[in-house]
């Protein structure tokens, strides 16, 4: 505690404060340079997995399923990480995997957080029964397993993506519901949510422009540890073989379908689990700084 | 108090066996069409429905259902048309030996890691225990696994790469096979216990007791082992029996990994297969498993702390 006090002391010393000219970015600029190295590391990576995920056409020269060469072949400068087992170009599917794993977990995640956040606002807003029932719903859903219970839905429902995309975003939106309600809790009892129900405000007006914006800090870092997990255990069921079907590049299939490497001491199918593995740290990083960040923000005020 | 959670974890269970019921209900087409499949006529649909009961009304077929799963009849499988009950029996007690077994391994190393990075916190071992935990806790399971196959059973070859084992393996045999997959799980689970143990000792260390006893002299060890950590046992053990249900679940991937023969193995090859029924029961026991795991948390918590115990 005595730590972090002297450290905010030098900074409001060493820095002046921030004047009214100053712009959004130049803030976060300075921010950023202040930024602690775990942060910066974990910012590089997420940076360098977006731009992978962009330009994957133009960095490889190789198609996303293209049979480029035997199987199983050997790391060469034609192949710097060698062949998969069809014997496809193991980097340009490394790279495509950044695209496909990384974007659906994405894009999952944010249906999870439209779901989830809006649920639990509208919870804490409205109140009554229609918080009853969405609480208890949620309750019943978190009483199962999540890993189980999307094996169960995707027997059901089949394996396509769109359906796998609103299976874990629906199972995740549930922390996501009880996060956003709870924080809503302590915002909806605030005289200006009155002062706005009393204007005749609608209640997607309260929402969006009043509860919304005073729980952001909670709900962004939520959202970086929410897509650590949606990625996870997508890329848990891709290995299963039920989730990101082939011949769609996909981390979490590739280690599965080269698993037969390791065996002879060969690190090839280790790389898309580490990719994996890289970017969830990257993102637990950032997430951390970032809620050092926001609750130090709050000490100073 | 215990009695209202005990009914609370009933109806849980109740509403969870309906869940998985009405989920397959919701399917196009039923299980007698799935297992004639393309060459069924209407008949022999009929025939085979009237034979499994999915002529009944829906309620009637889950009263059955349910009184089937009571007296350990699960039903029979689409794909190979074998009873489920013998196919669930033996895995299960084999998921069961291979979570207990990471559970002995996990618990007390969480313990004592916990414990060591309460007593010397702020130290470098407590910050390199922290961020080994943490990044074990980002990396995905399978990762795990496979880094310790390539260290430990290919570049060392010190344990097997795969854990078959069968019902006639010796024991000794089956815990020598199973150190992999076990250790893995172990790796997997060991962080957040150890963590909350840390964090449970040091939130006791501001209370005043423990400041008397600094006050009177005492070394910091007996401080931590005799004063602090009688009062941490409850979220403690909480903790532990959370992970516990963890594991249960945690399996499923650690089995496909090890090609080990137990209940996750199948219940993913039963998903590949669509094999409804199967999926309906492995998720039914995996899902009772963890409502009971976490209902014996919460009676734990509850029992351990007086104060609960005697609500005003």
């Amino acid at each position: 505690m005595t730590d972090s006090n002297s450290s905010i002391g030098q900074s409001v010393d060493a820095v002046p404060p921030p004047r009214r000219t100053e712009t959004k970015l130049s803030i976060a600029w300075r921010e950023l340079k202040k930024a602690p190295l775990s942060a910066k590391f974990g910012l590089l990576v997420i940076i360098s997995y977006i731009f992978v995920a962009f330009f994957a056409p133009v960095l490889t020269p190789f198609g996303e399923s293209e049979v480029v060469g035997p199987e199983y072949d050997v790391w060469s400068g034609e192949h710097p990480l060698g062949t998969d087992n069809l014997g496809r170009d193991m980097l340009t599917r490394l790279f495509y995997g950044a695209r496909n794993t990384v974007g659906i977990a994405f894009i999952t995640t944010c249906l999870c957080f439209l779901v989830g956040g809006v649920g639990g606002i509208l919870a804490a807003a409205i109140g009554g029964w229609f918080d009853q029932i969405s609480s208890r719903l949620v309750d019943i859903l978190m009483a199962i397993p999540q890993l189980i219970f999307a094996l169960l839905l995707l027997t059901i429902f089949g394996t396509a993506i769109p359906t796998l995309i609103i299976i874990i975003a629906i199972l995740d939106s549930t922390r996501v519901f009880r996060l956003a309600r709870a924080v809503s809790l302590n915002v909806v009892v605030m005289d200006y949510i009155e002062a706005a129900k009393l204007r005749g405000e609608g209640m997607g007006w309260i929402t969006i422009q009043e509860v919304l914006p005073n729980i952001m800090p909670p709900l962004i870092a939520e959202f970086g540890l929410r897509f650590c997990f949606v990625f996870l255990t997508i890329s848990a069921l891709s290995f299963l073989g039920l989730g990101i079907q082939p011949p769609t590049a996909d981390w979490g299939s590739m280690v599965r379908d080269n698993a037969t490497l390791i065996t002879y001491g060969d690190v090839t199918p280790l790389l898309p689990a580490g990719a994996i593995a890289l970017l969830t740290v990257g993102v637990n990083f950032v997430v951390d700084w970032f809620l050092h960040k926001t609750s130090g923000l709050q000490d100073e005020h | 108090m215990i009695a209202q959670r005990l009914g609370l974890g009933l109806l849980t269970l109740f509403v969870v066996t309906l869940i998985i019921f009405l989920g397959v209900e919701a399917l196009p087409g039923n299980a007698a069409e799935a297992i004639l499949g393309q060459s069924a006529t209407p008949e022999t649909v009929a025939a085979l429905e009237r034979q499994m009961g999915l002529d009944l009304p829906p309620h009637e077929r889950y009263v059955k259902w349910l009184g089937g799963i009571f007296k350990g009849d699960f039903g029979v499988s689409i794909a190979n048309s074998r009873e489920i009950s013998d196919l669930i029996g033996v895995r299960f007690a084999n998921t069961i030996f291979l979570a207990v077994m990471a559970a002995v391994i996990a618990v007390p190393l969480a313990l004592i890691l916990g414990i060591l990075a309460a007593l010397y916190r702020n130290s470098y071992y407590d910050r390199s225990v922290n961020i080994v935990t943490l990044s074990s806790i980002s990396f995905p399971e399978f990762f795990v696994a496979y880094i310790l196959i390539l260290f430990l059973a290919v570049t060392l070859g010190w344990f097997p790469s795969l854990a078959n084992i069968g019902p006639e393996t010796p024991f000794w045999e089956r815990v020598y096979r199973c150190i992999l997959p076990a250790l893995t799980l172990t790796l997997v689970v060991v962080a957040h216990m150890m963590r909350m143990t840390r964090a449970a000792i040091i939130n006791l260390l501001a209370s005043p007791y423990i400041e008397m006893a600094n006050l009177k002299g005492m070394s910091r060890s007996h401080v931590i082992l005799r004063h602090a950590l009688p009062n941490a046992w409850a979220p403690i053990v909480n903790v532990i029996v959370i992970n516990l249900a963890y594991l249960i679940v945690g399996v499923v991937v650690v089995e496909v990994v090890f090609v080990y023969p137990g209940l996750g193995q199948l219940i993913v090859d039963s998903v590949r297969t669509r094999d409804i029924p199967v999926v309906q029961a492995c998720s039914l026991i995996f899902a009772a498993t963890y409502v009971l795991l976490n209902l014996t948390a919460d009676i734990l918590s509850i029992v351990t702390n007086p104060r609960l115990l005697h609500p005003r």
